[in-house]
């Protein structure tokens, strides 16, 4: 109750902002910081709650982004349902290559799911529909009402799927689901022999974790009125969301949302007040930084700061 | 008629012949010991059992059902659970949630018995403890403890008390043996021979993944083939 309460302002006073603030900039910067809350809140799903380390993250990302762009061009499918259509896209992909590759485990596993995200790009390269390597130009349609401009709406829609977003994954952390995916985290071989399914819910795991990247990268292309597949597919993707978790701590569904906040923020700012490429090292130089003084995240480090109290 | 039986099992890693078929049955309600030098395949064998391993050859039946193709956690569900010989504890855990996985996944109890089995194995004290600040014994018992929670019918206790102290072992093996007077059937496999004599009703001893001696404690002490593997020749 107090979780959805306090979801309920927080997402009031985001709608608030979008009619509030008059400089589009603002939307432009906080629709980023929004999608890496997502995608770090997907990412913690499979990579903290069952220990996967996933470096596929623009592989879901960028499929579900092409799948908004494709049926946009082919049938002007409405937002909502590019959302929906992506998201169960990404899903059956995560389905799909957890068969394949769910099987192995640590290094092994982190090295197929980079090959999982240049075979999408490959494929997406050489889809002359979807615009090939040179990519495609959307043209926005007029926004739903009652917006004013395009930005300020996915804005607030991003917004919305951040809460779907960390519903669900604070869904699947309190319930049986989330006992079992800390079980196997473990010890897998425990975990079976404790009765766990350990594929079953490492399939649906990976599933859930990639529709839900899928679906965050379905605006993408009305973001950019653009896509194409290097920047789609890109491993700042994958690198953004693994670090939001991490920095903030992967064992409680806060971690990835404040470690996302902060990281994407500290990002945008330097972006603009320094260079784009500095932006890149502030990730890496806070993902050091936390790794040696808090190798839990920030959850772990105040869990610590009070047990010891 | 057995609740378990194992016929005909082979099981080899690249050239080497782990298991050579194996036969045995298990009785329920046994007290059943599985000797035999490192490397023999004794855990080789529990894992076929258990389902964390797959036999190549031959046929796992339990309760009348073949299971040798089923995942583990499927045979853990038809009431075959294990401990580990290094302690798998859940690490993130704290013991009593531990316990809640099994009784959870399995289903056959209620949550509200992990603490009645933690008092069981005199772990109750440690119960909001995380599992990974135990000692050795406290995670022998967890392992117990958390195979116990899934209720099993045959409980396969893998070197349960290795590198335990004397006073330790008669600290565990008591357990053992309330829980075998409660109708569990229990495999010990033990390198600690006065307690696997003491415990078993009968000891099945393998060597180079083949059975070379099966009898009653008192006759596989004087067994030469069992001295041979043991001591040399």
């Amino acid at each position: 109750m107090k979780f959805w309460l306090s979801t309920a302002v927080i997402f009031g006073a985001v709608v608030a902002a979008a009619f509030a603030f008059r400089n589009e900039f603002v939307f432009y910067a906080g629709y980023t910081v929004l999608l890496y809350v997502v995608l770090a809140t997907a990412w913690n799903i499979l990579g903290g709650y069952a220990g996967y380390v996933n470096f596929g993250t623009p592989a879901f990302f960028g499929l579900g982004a092409y799948t908004g762009a494709v049926l946009y061009k082919a049938f002007a499918l409405p937002l909502g349902l590019q959302i929906l259509a992506a998201f169960v896209m990404s899903g059956l992909l995560g389905l799909f290559a957890g068969m394949l590759t769910l099987r192995l485990r640590g290094i092994f596993f982190a090295i197929a799911t980079i090959a999982l995200v240049v075979i999408m790009e490959t494929l997406f390269i050489n889809w002359r529909y979807a615009g090939g390597a040179t990519g495609l130009q959307l043209l926005r349609p007029a926004p739903m009402w009652p917006f004013q401009s395009y930005i300020p709406m996915l804005f607030v829609v991003m917004a919305l799927l951040v809460v779907v977003a960390v519903a669900t994954a604070r869904y699947i952390e309190r319930s049986w689901i989330g006992r079992g995916l800390r079980a196997l985290r473990d010890s897998e071989e425990a975990a079976e022999c404790s009765g766990v399914p350990t594929l079953k819910l490492k399939l649906f795991a990976c599933a859930v974790s990639g529709g839900l990247m899928g679906a965050a990268g379905a605006p993408m292309p009305m973001y950019l009125s653009f896509i194409e597949p290097a920047s789609t597919f890109n491993l700042n993707y994958a690198v953004g969301a693994l670090a939001g978790a991490m920095i903030g701590g992967t064992s409680h569904w806060i971690g990835p949302v404040i470690g996302a906040v902060i990281l994407s923020s500290v990002q945008q700012y330097v972006s603009v007040t320094i260079s784009n490429e500095i932006n890149v090292l502030v990730v890496g130089i806070l993902l050091v930084f936390f790794v040696v003084a808090a190798p839990d995240g920030i959850i772990g480090f105040f869990r610590k700061w009070l047990s010891s109290k | 008629m057995a609740l378990l039986e194992i016929k005909n099992l082979s099981k080899s890693f690249g050239g080497f012949a782990a298991l050579s078929g194996v036969s045995v049955d298990i009785a329920q309600g046994e007290r059943f010991g599985l000797i035999g030098p490192n490397g023999s395949g004794k855990t080789t064998l529990i894992n076929c059992v258990s389902g964390t391993l797959q036999n190549e050859s031959g046929s796992i039946v339990f309760d009348g059902a073949e299971i040798s193709r089923e995942p583990a956690y499927q045979r853990t569900r038809r009431g075959i659970a294990r401990s580990f010989q290094v302690p798998r504890p859940f690490a993130s855990m704290t013991v009593l949630e531990n316990l809640l996985v099994p009784l959870e996944y399995v289903g056959r109890g209620k949550m509200d018995e992990a603490q009645g089995i933690l008092e069981q194995m005199g772990l109750s004290a440690k119960a909001g403890t995380l599992s990974n600040s135990l000692t050795q014994v406290e995670l022998r018992k967890l392992e117990l403890a958390r195979a116990m929670a899934a209720r099993p019918r045959l409980l396969v206790s893998d070197e349960a008390m290795a590198g335990l102290s004397p006073a330790e072992v008669d600290e565990v093996l008591p357990i053992l043996f309330r829980l075998n007077e409660a109708g569990i059937t229990i495999i010990m496999i033990e390198h600690i021979m006065h307690a696997v004599m003491r415990f078993s009703q009968r000891v099945v001893c393998l060597d180079a993944g083949q059975i070379i001696c099966e009898g009653t404690p008192a006759a596989i002490v004087k067994d030469a083939g069992v001295q041979r593997a043991y001591l040399g020749a």
